[in-house]
């Protein structure tokens, strides 16, 4: 199973899988994301033709999503946010140690956006290398771990759950040295 | 008033185009000598009166009104039911002149989609010309239900000052109202029996309207108020639950906590449908506290058979409701972030099931363990707790196919995933005969099997194949035009159809317009449908009660010649945003309707009516 952390480096880098376009099916770039070979290229390619010329003059919306897609409603939607952001009132923050620091930090979890914006925050605070996760093996080969104690007090890789589950039940993270976390990442 | 009859009637087979003057056949009873006298109509009018007041469907009285002009009048004084699918279809007034004794009104406005922000929210479907008309010709109204509509707080005070009787307010998705209207239904309704706000957008005016109950027993059988994101009074709400010994459906908003939530239950076990509130404690507990029995306050409930809320929740609580499972009909998890684990030891005494909303953080598992148990299943949905195109979702065939191993008597389905295969779908479609709505949203778009990297159409050809009694379907994920040649086919019944990102070509369009007679309500967004498909359905279009055709392939001319070919229908064309300037050419959304009063007068600017 792909992991969250996996699919954000490669939409880093494609920006045009996230612009907003009102083109049609088959002129859209996102297509090209997935394995485009097997598909019956024939009956999309039918449709490729003219770009609704009007259409184009649209700007896009700032947003990398297109509007109202998925057909949830806001206020679904925002009834699930609302539980994120009252955790500890206007931000979410948590404490962060790491193994042989002399003192902790407090980051705020509602910043981030993935486990990816996270991890890189991490490493740029504590000026470590913390490397790829797997499911499989966890970080295993990285100097570093980071982990976390969620709500029933259990202390788990950072990684596992979803990012929307992570976000709500961590409670604070550690950062392990690589050594001591191979307990955690081989199960 | 030919025209009338015809466009009346919702629905149904029958209905005529309104250009066929239909003329009154019936019994002329007095037309033949003077033998029969006016008396005998006199006899056969209430005869006419006392029979037709037996009959409750709106289509079984849609046929009777069309049989003679006796019959019109006699069913028009004795509908008491109202049902007005389309609030522009017909004007308020029209309504009521016909229709003279109405208790109850069911009023729908603004399309589904503009939910999902397509259109501007100003787009129109306004309470106060019904309030108004309603107000001075249906005193003895009771029941109001209204769905998408602009209701203001000066229309709920009309509202309450006009009925004496009334005793039923039902708010759906509605929004422009605040806790001051709110205020207004509260304190001058006596005989308020169900006050009932679902998905709506209330407006916080800091008006404590909880108390503006009035103080002694109340009528009070369902008080519902999840979506009213305000603070209340909660010593206000106890006595008000204390005082209203008839309550039997209640539902909490977020505001009221797990404690609270305890107090109240022990007031009121007499409960069959409750929503939670938020089901964590105000503040934190520490090990050893004292806490209240949850557990036998829910196990007081012997009634309930409904449960839902859960905002917030706090999954050391879930065993509380253990007591209850056994007898739950409905549970609603979908505002709770659950995982498998914490869902499986709830669900497993839920013999008796036959509704389950859940958030797709049960992943397949879950579904597994629901499968496994609720063998009376008749509506699943599934709801996202990452709603975006390339989010995590945990749900996928896997458990879809699970689902319909298990729950073969299942009739509704709504189901959030970003992976699916064909041979799931196809799978439910043969287990799950009895489904009669089907809707799947694969969320990336143009998604195709994940297994095979085929399209979906097979999937969902299957189950217009097979569930014949299909009546509502919602497609996605990548489909060509022979999936709409399918549902053209098989989809006989299909009277609701939702399209988003798929098709090839004009074809798609043609074969469901030309192919399902029975097609009502039909929205579609981001497809490459033109104005010659659009032109295929001229045939039709009276028989619908919308058309929704957003980000397609449609040009302003082209509908146009819809508008000049077909009179009774209401053509608008809208801009996506309010700030642009209608431009030439250029529209976002065409959203045409079938109507006896032409454009409308209360069209915003960004609206277009041709």
């Amino acid at each position: 199973m792909e992991t969250q952390i996996m699919s954000c480096e490669s939409d880093d880098l494609n920006l045009k899988a996230t612009e907003l376009r009102l083109g049609l099916p088959g002129t859209d770039p996102a297509l090209e994301k997935q394995s485009s070979n097997k598909r019956a290229l024939s009956e999309i390619d039918s449709c490729s033709d003219a770009k609704n010329g009007e259409q184009d003059r649209r700007a896009p919306p700032a947003k990398g999503q297109v509007v109202g897609w998925p057909p949830v409603r806001s206020y679904r939607k925002n009834c699930l946010q609302q539980k994120k952001s009252e955790t500890d009132g206007s931000g979410m923050y948590v404490k962060v140690s790491m193994d042989g620091a002399p003192y902790l930090r407090k980051i705020d979890l509602k910043v981030y956006q993935s486990y990816l914006d996270l991890l890189k925050a991490l490493q740029n605070m504590f000026k470590c290398t913390i490397g790829v996760y797997t499911e499989r093996e966890g970080y295993n080969g990285s100097d570093y771990a980071p982990t976390y104690e969620d709500k029933e007090g259990d202390w788990m890789l950072v990684g596992d759950v979803p990012w929307e589950m992570f976000v709500t039940s961590c409670k604070r993270l550690r950062i392990m040295k690589g050594s001591e976390a191979k307990g955690l990442g081989c199960l | 008033m030919s025209e009338d009859r015809a466009e009346m009637s919702e629905d149904g087979g029958e209905s005529s185009s309104p250009s066929s003057a239909t003329k009154p056949r019936g019994c002329d009873v007095s037309g033949g000598g003077d033998y029969l006298s006016p008396s005998a109509d006199q006899v056969l009018d209430n005869v006419l009166d006392n029979v037709l007041l037996f009959l409750t469907s709106r289509r079984d009285r849609n046929a009777a009104s069309l049989v003679s002009k006796s019959w019109w009048r006699a069913e028009a004084l004795t509908r008491e039911e109202l049902f007005i699918g389309n609030c522009y279809a017909v004007s308020p007034r029209r309504v009521t002149e016909r229709f003279r004794r109405v208790r109850a009104v069911t009023l729908k406005g603004k399309p589904r989609f503009a939910d999902f922000n397509l259109m501007p929210p100003n787009w129109g479907a306004h309470f106060a010309p019904w309030v108004a008309a309603m107000g001075h010709r249906y005193r003895a109204l009771e029941k109001l239900c209204l769905k998408r509509m602009r209701v203001k707080d000066e229309d709920l005070e009309l509202l309450a000052r006009s009925f004496p009787c009334f005793k039923e307010l039902v708010l759906v998705c509605c929004d422009g109202f605040g806790t001051s209207g709110l205020a207004m239904v509260a304190s001058k309704c006596r005989q308020l029996r169900v006050l009932d706000l679902t998905e709506d957008d209330v407006i916080d005016d800091e008006v404590d309207w909880i108390s503006c109950f009035p103080e002694g027993e109340t009528s009070l059988e369902s008080l519902i108020f999840d979506c009213v994101d305000c603070l209340i009074d909660f010593e206000a709400l106890e006595q008000l639950v204390t005082r209203s010994p008839s309550l039997k459906k209640l539902r909490l908003n977020r505001y009221v906590n797990i404690g609270q939530l305890y107090r109240l239950m022990i007031q009121a076990p007499q409960l069959t449908h409750l929503g939670t509130g938020s089901f964590s404690p105000s503040e934190i507990v520490a090990q050893g506290d004292q806490e209240p029995d949850y557990v036998s306050a829910f196990a007081a409930c012997r009634s309930l058979v409904c449960l839902s809320g859960f905002r917030e929740i706090t999954s050391d609580y879930l065993p509380a409701i253990y007591p209850v499972c056994a007898n739950l009909t409905s549970l609603n998890f979908s505002y709770a972030n659950i995982s498998a684990e914490q869902l499986i030891p709830v669900i497993r005494h839920c013999h008796k099931l036959q509704i389950l909303w859940v958030l797709d953080s049960v992943c397949d598992e879950g579904l597994h363990a629901v499968a496994a148990t609720c063998k009376d299943l008749r509506e699943l949905r599934v709801f996202p707790v990452d709603a975006r195109e390339d989010g995590e979702a945990p749900v996928s065939d896997v458990g879809l196919l699970a689902i319909s191993e298990g729950c073969s008597k299942l009739q509704s389905i709504l189901y959030f995933c970003q992976r699916m295969t064909n041979a799931a779908v196809i799978a439910m479609s043969k287990n799950c005969p009895d489904i009669v709505v089907f809707r799947l949203c694969i969320m990336g778009r143009h998604q195709p099997d994940h297994i095979t990297d085929e399209p979906m159409d097979e999937g969902f050809g299957a189950i217009v194949k097979n569930c014949k009694k299909l009546t509502r379907l919602a497609v996605s994920g990548l489909l060509t035009d022979r999936a709409f040649s399918y549902i053209g086919q098989y989809g006989k019944l299909v009277r609701t159809l939702s399209v988003a990102f798929a098709g090839n070509s004009d074809m798609g369009l043609k074969y469901v317009l030309e192919g399902c007679p029975r097609l009502q309500k039909l929205e579609i967004r981001d497809s490459p449908f033109g104005d010659s498909a659009l032109h295929s359905g001229l045939h039709h279009y009276y028989n619908m009660r919308f058309l929704w055709m957003s980000s397609c392939k449609l040009t302003r001319q082209g509908c146009k010649e819809i508008a000049q070919r077909l009179p009774r229908l209401v053509v608008e064309v809208i801009n996506g945003s309010e700030e642009d300037e209608m431009e030439d050419d250029f529209f976002d959304v065409l959203y045409m309707y079938r109507s006896l009063e032409g454009p409308r007068a209360d069209a915003p600017r960004f609206v277009t009516i041709l």
